[in-house]
């Protein structure tokens, strides 16, 4: 293949010049060699033999499928994990990598895809939180440095503001200065636009090429075709925990790389079948929701969700499809508006402020399939089985549970939806992010709904799962159930939707057709109210 | 190669799910050498040959008919308590408030025994049960209310409710005292023995027994099949599913809390009626917070509960033998318990992970 020639090349150029010149340039700033890491005693193999080389001044992407061990590989090089076998070399010499620590100490800083900051400390505070500097605690000093590395790069942060206060993209600037202000020269971002706008994307990927210009190395890992198109070198590809191959990104297609990272020749295209019916089946008047400590979460947002289409919802995260679709299932309170769920026979029931016990007492089936699978979907310790109760097990007068009907469910989806599993009786927590999503789904479309919402429903799933989930949703569509689908993934959105709702900071920034909509347009909707003031950032 | 390059001898390993008999063989081992290690130490601290000293302490609850029996009754006294709780624990609510449920029960049954002697033995021994599971219940729930309805700390609550159970009991010990001046009430209804439980088969403690074992097995499928034990498990994992799904966590909070301090009034009244017959501050004597161990080293599992109370009180009762036997106090055999129960929780780290060894590596 292509690609293992590629490799081959590199390794092979490395080689020489480590044994013939010895340039300083020339040698990889690391250099992961035959690293292989087993969990569970070795039943389960995260990485295999694998190799990898970053160069100075270079953007590697890390490619791959869930699951595929990148993360576990990155890991290793930041001190999380320690490697069962293999070497890691840091500038041609070889190193032991401990702890975090240990890797900072190298210069490998790592920005983590979940956040570690203490909320209620500033931005600089949280950068110099745990650094062990001599002298009297300089706050203002160390802002300084931090607005410093800001102008360097081309970041925008005010060091003084706290976190509780920022946005999801600020934060990560936040986690990425960190790193900076130790004086790492080595970053890894693990799958560092998983929850950024397109414009926060394009900002992000103008701070990373100025510190490639500044001769940092910087590894990125994504499953994001066009992403990894637009940023980086390389592309180094891995796939069930073993190197596949190295490709150079502007000599190779996205559809080389899917096939590389998937292993076999997959379409990329998102079915979008006709709507049908199109009957109104929820219509939202003015919701308003305020969070407990009364920061208005949605404000008058109104729209139908109808029969046999699918609505997407867009916008940045925490700009209140949360709350949006928890108002809709029953389990947020509401400060005004209405939700009319309309029948069959089109008699109208109001949803809002119910329980989801008393709405299906009403015979309405509301699947919900939320964000938190294992934290509210699901309950991660219990197994199969169990997990399929959760709806159900009220039925039936006997005090005890009906056992059979939920096995025989769990078996049914583990069939349908070749969920891959041990067995029934396996907690869920011990699946892949893929086959929860399969058993979560599974349930709620178990229930024949009139309505599924979805939260963020592919989300971490590798492409083939993704595509099952796809295929479901659009079942379900053609069947004429009406579908909200929360997504972040635009380009997935624009072509899985009809319709797109754009949220902005809680309120409806527009109704978009998803036909005729962009990604940019559906961006501009996301920051700013109907579109408006957009053009200023071309 | 760099001399600092050294790779850790050994690194700790999550285990995947491990076979039953595996996890048997990690908690014998650390058995065994928890007694390796109370040996060593009595013969260092009291020059006793330890192999005589365990042999006491099997003859303090086996040495004869009698003792066996009481060593049976501290069982299902403890086992009782222990599976009391585990609903509210299963519900990841730490109550640590069984002491005053089952002091309050005492209490309550104590009460109607004192005040009306009168009334019919049958009718009277059902008006006890009565009074103390509902007094013990009023206990379970008031902190539930609380935490349901302003999220309160239950932790603290059950603390303190325990000892708001034990004024009261002291309260009314010294108010109905007898004789005047002693403090202490007595046995009460000595002549009439109204309000005593009856003895089964010449065997004071029988009944008590079998009431604990119906308690066993009730509690088993209670937890395991039943519609409430399952809200309950859901509930204890996540309060968010369970919302999700549409159980009122609030509702099941006082429920469950009314279920167990009902069931800890119930071992109070069967501690007063069955055995004591009397009301004293000390009656429960710390079982409320001994069972909380018992239920949780059991992993909440109701018939892995007869080995770990079981466990307890054969250790307390070994203890007062070789209390008595070699004139040693009671606080040695607690140093043993202590150490017992210290091995036999720290194995469950090496049921959850073990340490691997490092490939060294040769190469350069």
């Amino acid at each position: 293949m292509i690609g293992t020639f590629h490799y081959n090349l590199k390794h092979l150029l490395e080689l020489v010049n480590k044994e013939v010149s010895g340039l300083d340039q020339q040698v990889p700033a690391v250099a992961m060699r035959n690293i292989t890491k087993t969990f569970n005693s070795g039943a389960v193999v995260a990485n295999k033999d694998v190799s990898i080389n970053v160069f100075r001044g270079e953007i590697l992407a890390l490619l791959g499928e869930n699951g595929s061990g990148k993360t576990t590989l990155m890991n290793m090089l930041s001190g999380i994990y320690f490697p069962d076998d293999g070497q890691i070399f840091v500038d041609g010499k070889e190193v032991v990598i401990r702890s975090p620590k240990d890797a900072l100490d190298l210069g490998i800083g790592m920005i983590h895809q979940h956040f570690k900051l203490v909320d209620v400390l500033t931005a600089t505070e949280n950068i110099i939180l745990g650094l062990k500097e001599e002298g009297k605690l300089d706050l203002k000093k160390a802002a300084q440095r931090v607005k410093d590395i800001c102008d360097q790069y081309g970041f925008e942060l005010d060091p003084y503001q706290k976190v509780y206060n920022m946005s999801v993209s600020q934060k990560q600037t936040v986690e990425i200065i960190k790193v900076l202000y130790r004086k790492a020269d080595i970053l890894i971002l693990d799958e560092p636009t998983a929850v950024l706008t397109p414009q926060e994307t394009n900002s992000l990927f103008n701070v990373l090429r100025n510190m490639k210009a500044d001769g940092k190395a910087v590894i990125i890992i994504t499953h994001k075709l066009n992403e990894v198109k637009e940023i980086s070198d390389y592309v180094d590809v891995l796939r069930h925990g073993e190197f596949i191959g190295s490709l150079k990104t502007s000599e190779s297609t996205t559809q080389e790389m899917t096939n590389m990272m998937v292993g076999r020749q997959v379409s990329l295209n998102i079915d979008r079948p006709d709507p049908v019916g199109q009957d109104p089946r929820l219509k939202i008047k003015d919701l308003t929701v305020r969070s407990e400590d009364g920061v208005l979460k949605l404000d008058h947002v109104s729209f139908e969700a109808l029969g046999g289409e699918v609505l997407g919802i867009a916008g940045i995260s925490g700009s209140g499809q949360k709350e949006l679709l928890e108002a809709i299932a029953g389990l947020q309170v509401t400060e005004e508006g209405s939700i009319m769920y309309v029948n069959e026979d089109g008699a109208e029931e109001e949803l809002l402020n119910q329980d989801p016990n008393k709405i299906r007492r009403k015979g309405i089936t509301l699947s919900f399939v939320p964000e938190d699978r294992l934290g509210m979907g699901l309950v991660g310790n219990m197994d199969l089985a169990d997990n399929m109760m959760l709806r159900s097990f009220r039925a039936g007068k006997s005090p005890f549970t009906d056992r059979k009907a939920p096995r025989k469910l769990a078996e049914q989806v583990v069939d349908e939806l070749e969920v891959v599993t041990p067995g029934i009786s396996t907690a869920v927590r011990r699946l892949s992010g893929g086959n929860v999503q399969k058993v979560l789904v599974g349930r709620e479309i178990a229930e024949t709904p009139r309505v599924l919402m979805t939260a963020y429903a592919v989300r971490g799933l590798d492409i083939n799962s993704s595509y099952t989930i796809y295929n479901l949703i659009n079942e379900q569509k053609k069947k004429g159930v009406a579908v909200i689908y929360v997504g972040e993934d635009l380009d997935v959105l624009i072509e899985l939707a009809d319709r797109i709702v754009v949220l902005c900071d809680g309120k409806l920034s527009g109704i978009l057709d998803a036909r005729k909509t962009d990604k940019n347009e559906v961006g501009l909707y996301m920051t700013s109210l109907h579109g408006e003031g957009g053009e200023e950032n071309e | 190669m760099n001399k600092k390059t050294k790779t850790p001898f050994f690194h700790i390993v999550k285990r995947g799910e491990i076979p039953l008999w595996q996890s048997i063989a990690i908690h014998i081992g650390a058995l065994v050498l928890a007694l390796v290690v109370c040996s060593i130490l009595t013969t260092l601290i009291t020059g006793l040959n330890p192999i005589k000293v365990y042999a006491t302490m099997f003859e303090g609850n086996f040495g004869t008919e009698r003792k066996t029996w009481v060593m049976l009754h501290a069982l299902a006294i403890l086992l009782g308590i222990s599976l009391a709780l585990t609903p509210g624990y299963k519900m990841r609510f730490w109550n640590i408030g069984g002491e005053g449920q089952v002091l309050i029960g005492c209490m309550a049954s104590g009460a109607v025994m004192h005040n009306h002697p009168e009334i019919p033995n049958a009718l009277l021994l059902i008006l006890m049960l009565v009074a103390a599971m509902a007094a013990g219940a009023i206990w379970g729930m008031i902190p539930a209310f609380f935490k349901a309805k302003w999220n309160t700390n239950e932790t603290l609550f059950t603390l303190m409710m325990n000892y708001v159970a034990i004024q009261i009991t002291a309260y009314f010990t010294i108010r109905w005292e007898v004789p005047k001046g002693s403090g202490k009430i007595g046995v009460i209804n000595q002549n009439t023995m109204a309000g005593w439980l009856p003895k089964i088969a010449d065997q004071q403690y029988l009944l008590t027994i079998i009431v604990v074992a119906a308690l066993t097995i009730f509690m088993y499928f209670y937890l395991k099949y039943s519609k409430q034990g399952y809200e309950i498990a859901v509930v204890g994992e996540s309060e968010r599913t369970a919302r999700y799904v549409g159980i009122k966590v609030e509702h099941v909070f006082v429920r469950t809390m009314a279920i167990s301090g009902a069931l800890c009034g119930l071992i109070g009244y069967l501690l007063v009626a069955g055995s004591a017959h009397t009301i004293t501050t000390t009656l429960s004597g710390g079982r409320g917070f001994t069972g909380v161990m018992v239920a949780w080293m059991a992993k909440f599992n109701p018939i892995l509960m007869i080995l770990t109370s079981f466990l307890i009180a054969f250790m307390g009762n070994g203890a007062q033998e070789i209390a008595s036997r070699f004139y040693l106090n009671h606080s040695f055999s607690d140093i043993l318990t202590g150490i017992i129960i210290f091995f036999l929780i720290g194995c469950e780290f090496f049921v959850s992970y073990k340490l691997e060894h490092n490939k060294h590596r040769e190469e350069a």
